[in-house]
């Protein structure tokens, strides 16, 4: 009993830890890549965000969604050339254009963050016996940032080794940026032992030049706009060709130890400790350059009370400590033990964590609020849709027939109950392709998709019937395909498979049973999914986007002709063409964000209504809980690098652990009195045994 | 008996080379190289070229068994199966599709795999053989009834069901030990206490029944009666000598586990946020990197047959009538 003690024994982080401005995040799976030329999913992201740089940043707390220069000491000048190379005005017609030209120029002073590639001479050769814990104890150095560490990434970027998920866009846009892939391979063939950096320094991409050492230029194809938004990517972060260099030591390799794992950045945090099977840490970057939290924001961050630490150096905390932690229900009670600082809502939690008043306002329940947690919640730059492949002679194609059979499926196809049962409620009916917060998407009345709703003070979806009367004038009376006499069967394709997704199946078929339409679930792994939809051999599936940038081009082109999946290998899984619509495409993608482009973009929306070639889906909402001492936390889904902007009361959080954590050790007790209790018996059983006799 | 072993591991290389095959032709039958590069490669922007050169980079441009496009023996060797499965005759278990190299991976995640994994093992089998000793000692007694009762409850619960209860009323209600987490050294204690509790409670049901098997038929020889005869209290009989002369079903089925022991658990480590082996090859599978599949099945096999190995050698070490010849 002596050992009783108030004092939280489950604590699960070092004893006194958390009165520092710790942030406890974690990670439900390893990431793959931590290099900023391959990383490309939000797991990875949410760490290299907080590390890499790159030249340009989405405003934290402005609505609409507005880029500002990060490492870029102002915002990029843009000249235009014809195809001779001449110089034209920034009026000039797309058509003209030829090459657009980014002059690009970086803050001066900013230096990247200690690490031991900058005393690259003291470790080309290191012991082979060497056996560090860490990286961070060689000795280590640092340097300013210049122009060339953009290029040599750019250089990363194109070279096939490196295997970057963008380098086959990036080949379309940056101009010799193929010639340049082209030519390393040749060199790595021609000289095998070439060192990395050595490799890329040794050839210039032609696009790509530097003007001195706070200056460089991008030349790219064409007038493409949304080239600055792929700047404020983590692909074009700045890296120090030493890093390359120090990590090709073939030692460090043999211990794991590689650019993929252990980042080189100019950014607020640097990873301390990376064990991807137990935990990461980022630490505070003491060479971080000056950046303050923003003086001022949208009316919703001015309301809640955002700009408290406005002008305060960034970033606000000292340690950022992701533990990994694959199951949801652990993740939830550590949450509501204080041991995390905030979380998202699983459907395990949901009813405990939210509630619905009379009215259908979410909010959080009693238990929530009793412990000071707070709610965010925001509609995500993602849509989940239902698509045909256009191609399918059944439900493809644009005729007449076709068209009404689609929209007969999309007005019986009742996203709202949807979302509902599979979604908790989070979840938008999606109207068209953009989804809220993407210039081009219009909220109310003037916004809904007219072959599924009408408008009476709200959205209100077409009655089965006039799905039947489509359906009907697409020549399947009551659903009866005329070539066999019996109900249309329409085929699925899906990589759902399992108990949990059979719920999810089944309310499907109910949508097409209501007008007697017979739906077959072709279950199937993902290799062979991507293969049909390469192919073009599934009927209908599901799929789902995520914004790279808040472009309405972003979403666009996922209907764009020249990107039909099956034709040629783009994005645009329904395999949609519709000239009219690729014609508005071509003509709104270099557009600025104008009236016009609204309009194009409206006529662009109907186009693609009318034509049906998804249904399309919702937006999921995001919620995330947050405990009181958890600051700052605002919805951006377009920022990746929020971190340095949380702020955090550690003595709160203290506090509530210490309450929330009292070892109880009443039932310890009473088990071992029980235990003690059954002992008797026992004992006189024993008694009896050990005197009964044989006989 | 050297000479036994010699024998034995020779055996080992057919083996080895057979589950490598089957490895090899079921992993190919459900993914194709370019499957396993757009996997790597992620769903967006994801060119041909750039499928075409993850595989020329890995080595997964070569045919699969047979390569026409090659003279004699290159015909064999210039393949994906054989430059893929032949370094692992010699432990050479490379670089996985991901990177990282394997022998590192496995080398950092065994250890806390094997913190729970050894004292879930050692206690498990005291508790499991204490009670089912009980259970005989105290046969045909209400508290046999009783026990046996307890073991058929704790049978029948599932195994997820012990973690999710056991983190919410100790780590969570009674706030005795942290619900998740691991951190290497002497610190690990804390964390590996729920653990290994819940593996010892929920493995309690079926070990004991098991051994209470093996102790009662055991229990009803005549050497039994005979010491009984002779004053020996029950106790005494059991522990000394029905306890004894069940080693070797106990060994059989021990010693096999104990070289596999590292591998882990995927649900307990899951659940626990164990650092572990646990999840290293289905997390494999399900990411197609066929170089740490090859790699943990190779190993798993190697072991499991030492593993045998190691039985043979322990019957010699308990039984003297045990010969290897």
């Amino acid at each position: 009993m002596a050992a009783c003690t108030d004092r939280a024994l489950n604590n699960p982080y070092v004893e006194g830890e958390g009165e520092e401005k710790v942030i406890y995040s974690s990670f439900s799976e390893r990431p793959k890549h931590l290099d900023p030329a391959k990383a490309y999913s939000s797991n990875e992201y949410a760490i290299i965000a907080q590390i890499y740089e790159p030249l340009f940043q989405y405003h934290y707390l402005k609505r609409p969604y507005q880029l500002e220069p990060l490492l870029a000491a102002a915002m990029p000048t843009v000249s235009y050339f014809d195809k001779h190379n001449n110089p034209l005005p920034n009026t000039a017609p797309d058509v003209d254009i030829a090459y657009s030209e980014y002059l690009l120029s970086i803050k001066a002073g900013t230096k990247f963050q200690p690490h031991p590639s900058f005393n690259i001479k003291r470790h080309d050769d290191l012991p082979s016996d060497w056996d560090a814990v860490s990286i961070y104890d060689l000795p280590l150095g640092t340097r300013e940032l210049i122009a060339d560490d953009f290029i040599y990434q750019i250089k990363r970027l194109a070279d096939p080794a490196t295997q970057s998920p963008i380098a086959g866009l990036m080949a379309n846009y940056i101009i010799g940026f193929n010639d340049f892939s082209k030519k390393q391979t040749a060199l790595k063939r021609q000289f095998p032992t070439l060192r990395k950096a050595q490799r890329l320094q040794s050839e210039k991409m032609f696009g790509v030049k530097k003007i001195d050492d706070h200056h460089f230029s991008i030349r790219v194809k064409g007038k493409y706009p949304q080239f600055i938004n792929w700047l404020a990517m983590p692909f074009f972060a700045p890296m120090p060709w030493e890093a390359d260099e120090f990590y090709s030591n073939p030692l460090l390799a043999s211990k794991n130890i590689s650019l993929d794992w252990y980042p080189v950045g100019t950014g607020p945090y640097f990873l301390a400790e990376n064990n991807p099977n137990r935990r990461m840490v980022l630490l505070k970057n003491q060479n971080f350059h000056d950046e303050y939290y923003p003086i001022e924001g949208d009316q919703a961050a001015s309301a809640q009370g955002l700009l408290k630490d406005a002008g305060k150096k960034l970033p606000l905390t000292d340690k950022v400590i992701f533990s990994l932690e694959k199951e949801s229900i652990p993740y939830w009670n550590k949450f509501l033990q204080g041991y995390y600082d905030a979380s998202g809502i699983s459907s395990d939690s949901f009813d405990q964590a939210v509630s619905f008043s009379a009215d259908g306002d979410i909010g959080l329940t009693t238990n929530m609020i009793e412990r000071g947690i707070g709610l965010q919640t925001a509609v995500t730059t993602s849509s989940y849709y239902f698509g045909f492949n256009m191609l399918n002679e059944v439900v493809g194609g644009y005729s007449d027939k076709a068209k009404k059979l689609r929209q007969a499926i999309s007005i019986v196809m009742d996203y709202e109950e949807y979302i509902s049962i599979f979604q908790n409620g989070r979840g938008v009916p999606a109207q068209g392709i953009i989804p809220p917060g993407i210039f081009g998407y219009i909220e109310g009345e003037l916004g809904i998709n007219p072959v599924v709703y009408t408008w009476d003070e709200g959205l209100v979806r077409r009655p089965i019937g006039q799905a039947k009367r489509l359906l009907a004038e697409a020549g399947y009376q009551k659903g009866i395909d005329p070539a066999t006499g019996k109900p249309l069967v329409l085929y699925f394709d899906t990589m759902d498979s399992g108990p949990d997704s059979k719920s999810r199946l089944n309310w499907l078929r109910k949508q097409f049973n209501k007008i007697n339409i017979q739906l077959v679930i072709r279950g199937t792994d993902y290799n062979r999914f991507q293969e049909k939809m390469r192919s073009g051999s599934a009927q209908m599936f599901m799929w789902g986007w995520n914004a790279d940038y808040p472009d309405p081009e972003n979403f666009l082109f996922l209907l764009y002709g020249k990107n039909a999946k099956s034709i040629y290998g783009g994005e645009n899984a329904a395999n949609y063409q519709n000239v009219q619509f690729d014609a508005l495409f071509e003509q709104m993608s270099t557009m600025a964000n104008t009236p016009e482009r609204q309009l194009i973009i409206s006529k662009m929306v109907a186009i693609a209504q009318q034509d049906a070639p998804w249904l399309w889906g919702f937006h999921p909402k995001a919620f995330s809980l947050h405990h009181g001492w958890y600051k700052n936390a605002y919805p951006n889904l377009m920022a990746n690098n929020k971190t340095k902007y949380i702020n955090i009361d550690p003595k709160l959080r203290q506090i509530y652990q210490n309450k929330w954590n009292k070892p109880t050790y009443w039932p310890l007790l009473l088990a071992m009195l029980i235990a003690a209790c059954l002992l008797l018996p026992a004992y006189i059983i024993y008694r009896r045994i050990e005197r009964a006799t044989a006989l | 008996m050297i000479n036994y072993i010699i024998r034995r591991l020779f055996y080992v290389v057919p083996v080895l080379l057979g589950v490598n095959i089957l490895t090899f032709v079921l992993f190919f039958v459900v993914n194709t190289p370019d499957d396993m590069a757009r996997m790597q490669l992620g769903d967006k922007h994801v060119t041909q070229e750039a499928v075409d050169n993850w595989k020329q980079q890995r080595g997964y441009h070569l045919p699969l068994l047979w390569n026409e496009q090659e003279e004699g023996l290159q015909k064999a060797s210039n393949t994906i199966f054989f430059k893929k499965s032949v370094g692992l005759f010699v432990f050479d278990l490379g670089i996985s599709d991901n990177g990282r190299d394997i022998v590192a991976d496995i080398t950092q995640r065994m250890w806390p795999s094997l913190a729970i994994a050894i004292p879930s093992l050692i206690f498990g089998v005291l508790a499991n053989i204490t009670f089912a000793l009980l259970l005989i000692f105290y046969r045909s007694s209400v508290l046999e009834f009783a026990g046996l009762f307890l073991c058929i409850t704790l049978m029948s619960i599932s195994g997820l069901f012990y973690i999710i209860a056991g983190q919410y009323f100790i780590g969570k209600l009674l706030a005795l030990t942290p619900i998740s987490g691991y951190a290497p050294g002497i610190d690990a204690f804390k964390f590996i206490l729920l653990p290994v509790f819940i593996g010892v409670v929920g493995g309690l049901g079926s070990g004991a029944r098991w051994y209470r098997t093996l102790f009662l038929e055991e229990a009803a020889k005549d050497y039994v009666r005979t010491a009984k005869a002779k004053g020996l209290s029950d106790l005494q009989v059991l522990f000394r000598h029905v306890l004894k002369n069940t080693m070797i079903p106990i060994l059989t089925g021990i010693v096999v586990i104990l070289p596999l022991l590292f591998m882990g658990s995927l649900i307990t480590e899951s659940f626990f946020g164990i650092p572990g082996l646990g999840s290293y090859t289905i997390d494999a599978i399900s990411s197609q990197d066929f170089a740490i599949v090859r790699s943990m099945v190779f190993l798993g096999s190697f072991l499991y047959i030492i593993g045998l190995l190691m039985t043979d050698i322990s019957y010699t070490l308990v039984d003297p009538r045990v010969r290897l010849d």
